[in-house]
């Protein structure tokens, strides 16, 4: 991935610092003009003649301003000929006042930006595919290209969403201002919502052909670090950062050379990023002591427990039954009782996961799911219920629309046949 | 989500070919009308017309894996005549958007009623454990 540095010394540490900046730019142009879907426009074609110019001609001495100055000037010039044509509609020529002051131009930074950014991109009135959307262009600074590219669909189709998430922003009339406590108390969830979106999206979807795409679990990590820096008291931001790293740590493991999916249990441990392990481990256990456990902290508790264990074997899954115990309380969901019949199996065996699972059959949100099949596929495998096994097999394998996960369903259901077929002794 | 909207026409009976101007024009204007709408909506991936069953060819190996080809389309009642693909936030999104689809205007403006097949594209991301 990594390029060679050019002559002018563009390298991915330039790209990052362009990104870095990209918030920071559009609070200030934002604030300034207190229209944030035109400041947007501004700031990208910003970006867009950095990404030209920079590599070119090298980075500039102070790049912040350097963007600023370029965004403003967009944002001028579109403000000049609105003013132009409202003034050959009304045919009147009003005082028209200069609206920057060019001594100004450099200064105005407010770290706070990038959180009022986040809060409004993450904003309730957006559908959740124009939030991840909105979030990933004006405050991870990527293009509108990389988004759709990221996300499979053309070009056009991105900028529509992302101008349709704008228009809704403005028509909802949101200030641009940070939102106050209690505000920010109630709509922190969706924001996590949406960082934690944009993570599995990349994460589970970087194999096989996706291979090439943006790498959308990395930009998730940084823009969930940045929060945590700007509000470094929340644990739930903190325990997302943590859940990111420890299940971001297994990526290499986690698929097959010839890309075929590698469950928990059967993957190489020796392939797990030690490094990023420690680190969320470290945040978790900060996080932990900082007071109300919330649904990712205890999804980042659990991730722990699993990347801890040297050995599938060793893996200590009393303690994860546990967990998903409290998640059961704290966040109660059908997927969630799921996992938590996997635990219940692991500790108590598979017959008891099965009995737990008979509580889901009435539960519409998951009844005809494939997850449910492949779970019950899983624990009658366990259970030396071959038949069964590949019964549950094949039905998850008929209903994913997950490509990957077909194959490996299948592959699965293979497998046992061959099994059950061989020649008794 | 993404969804494969495909429209299948009947093969017999008087095709769209043979339409009066004013009926063409108008279901012509409906299909770019739809297919702008789903532009500007950021829910289209990609929309494609097929020719003519008639210039069809169906395809095998032959001997040695080179193509052998038939040039005359069997005689199905069915053909496909076009296909979207669309990125949606729900399957009940997809579904209405086949439904306007099915009511484009034939002879006399009269909605055609065509069936839609609407399927979910292999595209969803596979889950974190299992």
């Amino acid at each position: 991935m990594t390029e060679p540095a050019t002559a002018n010394g563009w390298d991915e540490a330039s790209e990052g610092l362009l990104r870095e900046l990209a918030p920071q730019v559009l609070g200030v142009v934002a604030r300034r003009f207190g229209d944030f879907s035109s400041a947007e426009d501004a700031v990208q074609e910003a970006m867009l003649a950095a990404f030209k110019q920079w590599p070119l001609e090298g980075v500039p001495e102070n790049p912040r301003g350097w963007l600023i100055r370029v965004a403003l000037r967009r944002m001028t010039d579109t403000v000049r000929s609105e003013i132009a044509r409202r003034e050959r509609e009304t045919a009147m020529t009003p005082e028209a006042e200069p609206m920057i002051e060019p001594a100004k131009m450099e200064t105005d930074m407010d770290p706070e930006d990038t959180l009022v950014l986040l809060f409004m991109c993450c904003h309730p009135a957006l559908s959740m595919p124009s939030a991840i959307a909105l979030t990933l262009r004006a405050v991870g600074g990527l293009t509108t290209a990389e988004i759709a590219n990221a996300f499979m669909v053309p070009e056009t189709t991105m900028a529509q969403r992302i101008s349709r998430a704008k228009q809704s922003i403005k028509a909802s009339k949101v200030p641009f201002c940070l939102p106050n406590p209690q505000e920010r108390r109630e709509r922190l969830p969706a924001v996590l919502h949406v960082l934690y979106l944009i993570f599995s999206e990349g994460y589970v979807s970087s194999i096989g052909a996706h291979l090439q795409r943006l790498d959308l679990a990395r930009e998730a990590i940084r823009l969930t670090r940045s929060a945590r820096a700007l509000l470094p008291e929340d644990a739930e931001i903190a325990g997302l950062l943590a859940l990111m790293l420890l299940t971001n740590a297994r990526r290499n493991a986690r698929t097959a050379p010839n890309e075929e999916l590698v469950p928990l249990d059967k993957q190489d441990r020796s392939l797990w990023d030690r490094a990023e392990i420690a680190e969320g481990t470290n945040l978790l256990t900060l996080a932990l002591s900082q007071g109300a456990v919330g649904l990712y902290q205890l999804q980042a508790a659990i991730a722990a427990v699993h990347d801890e264990a040297t050995r599938a074997e060793d893996t200590d899954w009393p303690q994860i039954l546990a967990l998903y115990e409290l998640l059961q309380r704290v966040s109660p969901s059908p997927m969630v009782t799921l996992n938590h019949a996997i635990a219940v199996a692991m500790v108590h065996g598979p017959a008891h996961g099965l009995e737990r699972l008979k509580a889901l059959e009435s539960d519409e949100r998951l009844a005809g799911h494939y997850r449910l099949d492949a779970v019950r596929g899983h624990l009658f495998e366990k259970l030396g219920d071959l038949d069964k096994a590949v019964q549950h097999y094949r039905a998850a394998a008929t209903k994913t629309t997950s490509l990957p996960e077909q194959n490996y369903l299948m592959t699965q259901a293979a497998r046992l046949e061959e099994v059950c077929k061989q020649p008794k002794k | 989500m993404k969804y494969i909207l495909m429209m299948n026409t009947m093969r017999t009976g008087a095709g769209v070919p043979t339409w009066p101007r004013a009926d063409l024009q108008a279901h012509i204007a409906f299909m770019q009308g739809l297919n702008r709408d789903l532009r500007e909506s950021g829910e289209l991936v990609s929309a494609e017309g097929l020719s003519f069953p008639d210039q069809a060819r169906l395809v095998r190996a032959g001997r040695d894996g080179a193509p052998d080809t038939d040039g005359v389309f069997p005689e199905s009642k069915e053909f496909l005549a076009g296909f979207w693909i669309v990125d949606v936030d729900t399957p009940e999104r997809a579904y209405a958007i086949a439904a306007r689809v099915s009511a484009a205007p034939g002879p006399g403006g009269k909605p055609l009623n065509m069936l839609i097949e609407v399927r979910p594209v292999m595209s969803a991301p596979p889950p974190e454990m299992l």
